[in-house]
Order: structure tokens, then sequence, then C-alpha cells
């Protein structure tokens, strides 16, 4: 799942007396690798050592359903264990262009092998999804961040629980069961367009044969989407319920929406998908968060020129997109290459670097500047 | 030499400006297609290469641990040489170009890329991608013609200082890396301006410093310190293997935008120049080298000088693809080619230089007959009085357009 909170990154897990040591002996070395790093040379041979940028190399890739699967991924020594629910955003090279996406975490604390899991849902023109799914291969590396997200469940775990999942919003909530069998009363009202489109139907429909919990499934195609008062004709003790929701925007608003109707706001969780969709159109607002200007650009002006006429001082080289002297990182938003029509869109925590000489907005944007 | 808008046969008379136009909209679909096409392999392609150069570079070094022993010394000294050129060209080069850019990977990327060289990056960028690429050529405009050192054109009068040029041209290949940070630095302008106390420039200079610092300790004290008994010939090792990448960088360079035939620019012809006419001045003004894979490899794919100039951030790999396609377009638009194997550009370049040192039309007037008395006039022309030195210069020129 796609989550807005900022990575925090934790202490690393060397004892600091041995961690400042290291730290001394690489600014050392660096009189002789300069102008690369020490790290550099010695990622080439071991990089999911401790003390370098957090890296997972890809163990295996086993098939879910046939649009899904889950990647085992054995992360370097600085990981930290994640709390069930959580999310991590990875970094993969997708046809050589390297791209972050959070994806939640499915795996058994308990794992003896080092590794934990993201379980991956291809949506159409994913390019990333579509990647993991179909075309990751064991070997890979890829670069992480530290899990995070607030989808868990309280120190104080609830006595009954309702977990209200669409698609690949399962996910989390797979993270959960798997690793909180200390919950007993349990009801998940899962939504899927058919039986084999649920992830992890096996396992969900053998817990639920087990007594573990209470499994309602919903398959669209032939029996149509739920709504909230569905779902509450579903679950008679839903006011008894904390209740945890993670699917598409439209159906977290929905519950959200009967949630608060029926002042029970406080009980319901949700985790989305996605940031809100970008909607790209023929201009839209410039903003620079470090000076803090924000301005109307048009779909035809570049930004650096839009900038300029708005009296911030820019970066600027060739102004015909060759020298790169222009360049800043797009934090947010969408900018269209005036050269080519082509749309470069960026999502919270992204900094895509793009050249502002030639690039126009193309919705608002968020540049860091 | 002489700036195509003065030549009896300008070699592009024969273009209408539609057809400059059409020649401009050709060569961005063959930009377009590589654009496209950039993917894994490219990706994987730069980060072999990079590999490729640490482990050698590693490698080399630690040979040169034992660099007393004469084999380790040649072994590592030639390693190093080869690294360091890989380093700078296809590696430094480009990537600050900004032709990985489109990986969005930190590592591999333009504004986080430092290299081994005495230039800080930022100053490197501004007087390459900025004012090299995009003034290509134009005479006062391109300050990589001659470095702002050399007598590059007819049109610049000549005096005695010039005779100077093969010798200093070859002192400044020795130690290139300096002359381009010097060169960045534009410290020619700003010692003739006495403007060595501008606070800017200051700035500018102290990151100089410290770059040429940190190369120098890791390469003339570091090092040689690691190789404990071995200190000096670890440190000759490091100079010798500085000289030779220094010696390499410059004749690519050179062979870029300096034999014989190469065409350049006034000023004033580059106002309010269209897309078209752009390309049209980076084709005429850059020429390529023939030759191996390895070669081309080790020139930063500068070999393909025309193909760079023509998209200087498309990724170097991709320069040879689109070779044929660009020799085409030359064809079809009755345009030169340029290029040759690398002994032949580096001679042409450098007899160019020792023909612009001397006046115009002596090297061409000269037979080994005739010498005596050519060195005899020369002398008269270097020592004699002012009008005798002005009348000899211009028989000379009239002689050799004759």
């Amino acid at each position: 799942m796609e989550g807005m909170t900022a990575t925090v990154p934790r202490p690393s897990p060397a004892r600091p007396a041995l961690r400042a040591l290291r730290d001394r002996v690489l600014r050392v070395a660096e009189l002789v690798t300069t102008p690369v790093l020490p790290a550099d040379y010695l990622d080439m041979f071991h990089p999911l050592r401790a003390g370098t940028d957090l890296r997972g190399r890809i163990e295996a890739v086993l098939p879910e359903t046939p649009d899904a699967a889950t990647i085992v991924i054995r992360p370097g020594a600085d990981w930290q264990p994640h709390r069930p629910g959580q999310y991590v955003r990875i970094g993969i090279d997708v046809d050589g262009v390297r791209m972050w996406r959070a994806y939640s975490i499915t795996s058994d604390l308990g794992r003896t092998d080092g590794c934990f899991t993201v379980t991956v849902k291809a949506i159409p023109d994913g390019r990333v999804s579509n990647h993991l799914v179909r075309r990751a291969r064991p070997g890979t590396l890829v670069r992480l961040d530290q899990a995070t997200g607030e989808f868990c469940l309280p120190e104080q775990r609830p006595a009954k629980a309702l977990f209200v999942t669409a698609g690949s919003g399962i996910t989390p909530v797979m993270g959960i069961l798997r690793n909180h069998p200390e919950l007993t009363d349990v009801v998940l009202v899962h939504s899927a367009p058919t039986a084999d489109d649920v992830v992890f139907g096996a396992e969900l429909r053998q817990m639920a044969a087990a007594g573990r919990i209470r499994l309602v499934e919903q398959h669209t195609d032939t029996a149509g989407m739920l709504d909230a008062a569905a779902i509450a004709a579903l679950v008679p003790d839903l006011a008894e319920r904390a209740t945890w929701a993670c699917g598409p925007v439209g159906m977290l608003e929905a519950l959200e929406e009967h949630w608060a109707a029926a002042g029970m706001a406080d009980r319901l969780y949700t985790e989305r998908f996605r940031p809100t969709v970008l909607v790209t159109g023929e201009g839209g607002t410039v903003t620079f968060t470090e000076n803090g200007t924000s301005l109307e650009a048009d779909g035809a002006t570049p930004i650096l020129d839009a900038a300029e006429e708005a009296g911030v001082l820019m970066p600027s080289g060739c102004r015909m997109g060759i020298c790169y002297g222009c360049v800043l990182p797009l934090r947010e938003g969408a900018v269209r290459d005036l050269r080519t029509g082509e749309v470069t869109t960026a999502v919270p925590g992204d900094g895509v670097l793009v050249q502002t000489c030639i690039s126009a907005a193309a919705g608002a944007c968020h540049i860091d500047h | 030499m002489t700036v195509v808008q003065k030549k009896t046969d300008n070699p592009i008379a024969h273009l209408t400006a539609d057809d400059v136009e059409l020649l401009g909209k050709e060569l961005d679909e063959i930009r377009q297609e590589v654009m496209d096409s950039r993917g894994e392999s490219d990706a994987r392609y730069i980060r072999r290469v990079i590999d490729v150069h640490r482990k050698i570079e590693l490698g080399s070094r630690a040979v040169l641990l034992a660099s007393g022993f004469p084999p380790a010394w040649v072994l590592g000294t030639i390693g190093l040489s080869v690294a360091k050129i890989l380093e700078n060209m296809e590696i430094g080069h480009n990537i600050l170009h900004g032709q990985w850019d489109w990986m969005r990977d930190p590592k591999i990327h333009s504004t986080t890329w430092d290299w081994d060289m005495a230039s800080p990056v930022e100053q490197w960028k501004h007087s390459h991608n900025e004012l090299h690429h995009t003034y290509t050529n134009v005479i006062g405009k391109d300050n990589d013609l001659g470095y702002g050192i050399m007598r590059v054109d007819e049109d610049q009068p000549w005096t005695p200082m010039y005779l100077g040029q093969p010798l200093w041209s070859f002192i400044n290949a020795c130690f290139f890396e300096y002359g381009i940070a010097a060169y960045d630095l534009e410290l020619g302008a700003v010692l003739a301006k006495k403007q060595t106390s501008d606070p800017e420039f200051r700035k500018r200079a102290r990151a100089v410093l410290v770059k040429i610092g940190k190369q120098a300790r890791k390469d003339y004290l570091v090092h040689p310190l690691l190789s404990g008994p071995n200190f000096f010939a670890t440190l000759a090792a490091n100079f010798t293997a500085n000289i030779v990448r220094n010696l390499w960088s410059n004749s690519v360079i050179l062979c870029g935008h300096f034999p014989e035939g190469v065409e350049t620019f006034e000023k004033k012809s580059i106002e309010g120049e269209t897309r078209g006419e752009w390309y049209l001045r980076q084709m005429l003004g850059s020429a390529n080298i023939s030759g191996s894979k390895a070669m081309h490899v080790l020139t930063g794919n500068l070999s393909h000088q025309i193909e760079h100039h023509l998209f200087p951030d498309l990724p170097s790999n991709r320069y040879a693809e689109i070779a044929p396609k660009i020799r085409d377009l030359f064809d079809r638009y009755g345009l030169n080619y340029h290029t040759a194997p690398l002994p032949r550009q580096v001679g042409s370049a450098w007899h160019k230089i020792i023909r612009l040192s001397l006046p115009n039309g002596w090297l061409q007037n000269t037979t080994a007959r005739n010498l005596p008395s050519q060195l005899a006039k020369l002398w008269k022309m270097t020592t004699g009085e002012p009008k005798v030195r002005r009348r000899l210069i211009r028989e000379q020129a009239a002689l050799a357009a004759a």
C-alpha cells in the first residue's frame, strides 16, 4: 500500500563504538579512494553489508494468482524488523530506470531465513507491479527504505476485529493475520473479481475452516460491489468491532462516510493504495518547496522561464535542453517535456530530476529549490 | 582554416533554409528513436564499465604496492593509466553530460558524480556543457578552440610569441587536467583583468585547490606511503599514469575539433540561429576517429564526436549505432563527414598547431631546398623592425595564396 508517512531512519543495530571505529576507518580509506567513497568499492563485493545504503536481494518470486506474486527479499544487515501491517518502499530498476513503490509486508515475523516478503498485484499499466510479478528474477538487487506505516494493531489488542479489504488491499491484513494469532474474534470481508483472484485465497479459506477467522468473500464479477450498508448487514456486531480497511479510494471513502455517520469514526483505520490520482492538464501551479514561491505556469512555458519571470533565482544553462545546468528535483506532480510532449510524473518521496528549461508544468507540481 | 562564412568554397552554400530545417527534423527523429529505446541493456552497460574501471583501479593500485619490482611497476602503471582514462572519458565525461540521468540512479547522475580530475565538476559542467557545447567552434565564444592560449585561425594576427605554440601545447597536453582547471576558472581572463581578489573567483579557485589537493594527496602521498619502501616507485607510477591519461584525453579532444578541415564560425553567424542551423554547425565543427571498439570505449566514445555534438545527452554506447544514419545524412545533404584513424587525426591537429604557430603561408612555402632562406626570413619576421616584419608577413601570405 502506498503511504504518506515519512521514513525516519532508526539507529543502526551495530554497537556505537564499533560503528564509530568503522566510520573512522572509512574516512581514512577515503584518502585513497577519492573521488569515490570506500563504500562504493565495498558495495561491489558486499552490497548487503551493515553501514551502507539499505538494499535487498530478491530471493524468489512465488506466484499467488494469475496476476499477483509474493516477492521474497533478503534485506541488508541494517534492516529493522517491521511491525505487521507496515509497508516498505522498494526502489527497483525497470527498463533501466530506478522506480520506487511502496508495498505492504506480508511475511511472518518468525521467519528464520532473515527474509521478508511483499505481495504484489500487477495493475493495468503498472510498470513496477508488472515488472515485479512477471519479470523480476531472483538475484536482483533492489533499494529499500526501512518499513514504515501506521496500519498496525494497537498494543491493547481489540477483543473483536473487522477487516474490510478489496483486491491487493488484503496484503497488509495478511501481514497482520499471520503475525497476530492472539486475535480470536476476527471477521474478514474481502472483495475480488472471482474466487481465483483472491490473493492468499487458499490460506484464508484454511484459516476460516480452522475457525480462526470468519471469512466473507465477495466475488464482484458475479455478485457486484459491496457497499457500506451491505457490510453492516453482513456483520451485525459492527459497532463492537475495531475496523481496519484497505482498498481502492472509493471504497475507503464510502466506509469513512458510513462510520462517521454512525458516530464510530474513531473505530475505523484505513490504508490507501495510492495518493490522489494525478490529473495532467495544460499547465498548473508550480511550488518551489525551499523558497516557498508558488506560481501559475501555462503548459507552453518552460518552468525555468515562468519561475524567472516570477522573480525566482533559478539555476540555468544552455536553455535548450542539452547542458543539464538547470535540473531540479521534482518532488510531486507532473511536467511535460516541451520537445516531445512526454510527461514525467513524481509521487511524494520521489526526486525525479527534470530539466526546467524544456519542461512545462503539466498539472500542479512541487520542485525542490 | 578560416571561419566558414569567409570561405570562398563555402561548404554549406548549396543548402537552402528549408534544407537545413529538414535536416534538423531528421536529426530530431534519430534522437527520439534512441531516447525511446533507452533501457535495461544501456543501464547494464554503464554499470559494467564502472565496475570494470573500479576493479582495474583497485587491482592496479594493489599491484603497485610492490612497485619496487619492475614488472609490477609496468603492469600497475599500465592498469592505472587505463583506469584513469576510462574514469575520465567513458564514465566521468559522459555522466557529467547527463547521459545517464534518465536512470534516476542517484549514484550515476550528473548532479552527484565526481571525478578524478583537477576540475571541480560544477565548473567543468559550466565551461564544457554550457559554453563549449552551445557555442561549438564559434570564434571568440568557444574557448575550447585553443583554450585561449593558442592561435587557432589564420585571421588571428601572427606575432613571434606564437612560435612557442607547439611547445606550450605539448606542455598543456602533459598537464592537461590542470590546464582544464585553469581554463574552467577563466584564470587567464581574471589575471588579465586583475580580478584575482574578486570573492566569487576566490571561492572557485579555492574549490579547484581543494580538488587538486585531494587528487594529489591520493596519488602522490597516500598511495606511495602505503607502498612502504616502494614510495618513490609508486609516486612515479601515479605521475606516469596521470601524464598518460592527460596526453590521451588531450589527443582525443584535439581530434574532436582541431584537425584540418573542421570548420569554425563567426560570432555574428549564430545570432538567431535555428535548431537546424545549430545542428549544422555541430556537424561541420566536429571530427570523428575511426577504429576498434576498444578505442571507442577509451575515447569515451568521443571518437563519435560528431554524434556526440549533435546529441550530447544520449548514452555514449549508442553513438556507434546511429553513426551510419548520421553518415548517410551527411551524404544526402552533400556535407563532409570528417573521420580518420587516430594517428592521422592527431597528426593533422598537430600539423595545424605548428602551421598556425608560424606566419600565414610560411609552412606552405617551405621545402627542403628553400629551408635556409625561409628560416632567415622567419628570423627577420621575428626580430626585424615592425615595418620589415609586416612586409614579410604580407609577402608570405600572398605567396601561399598564389
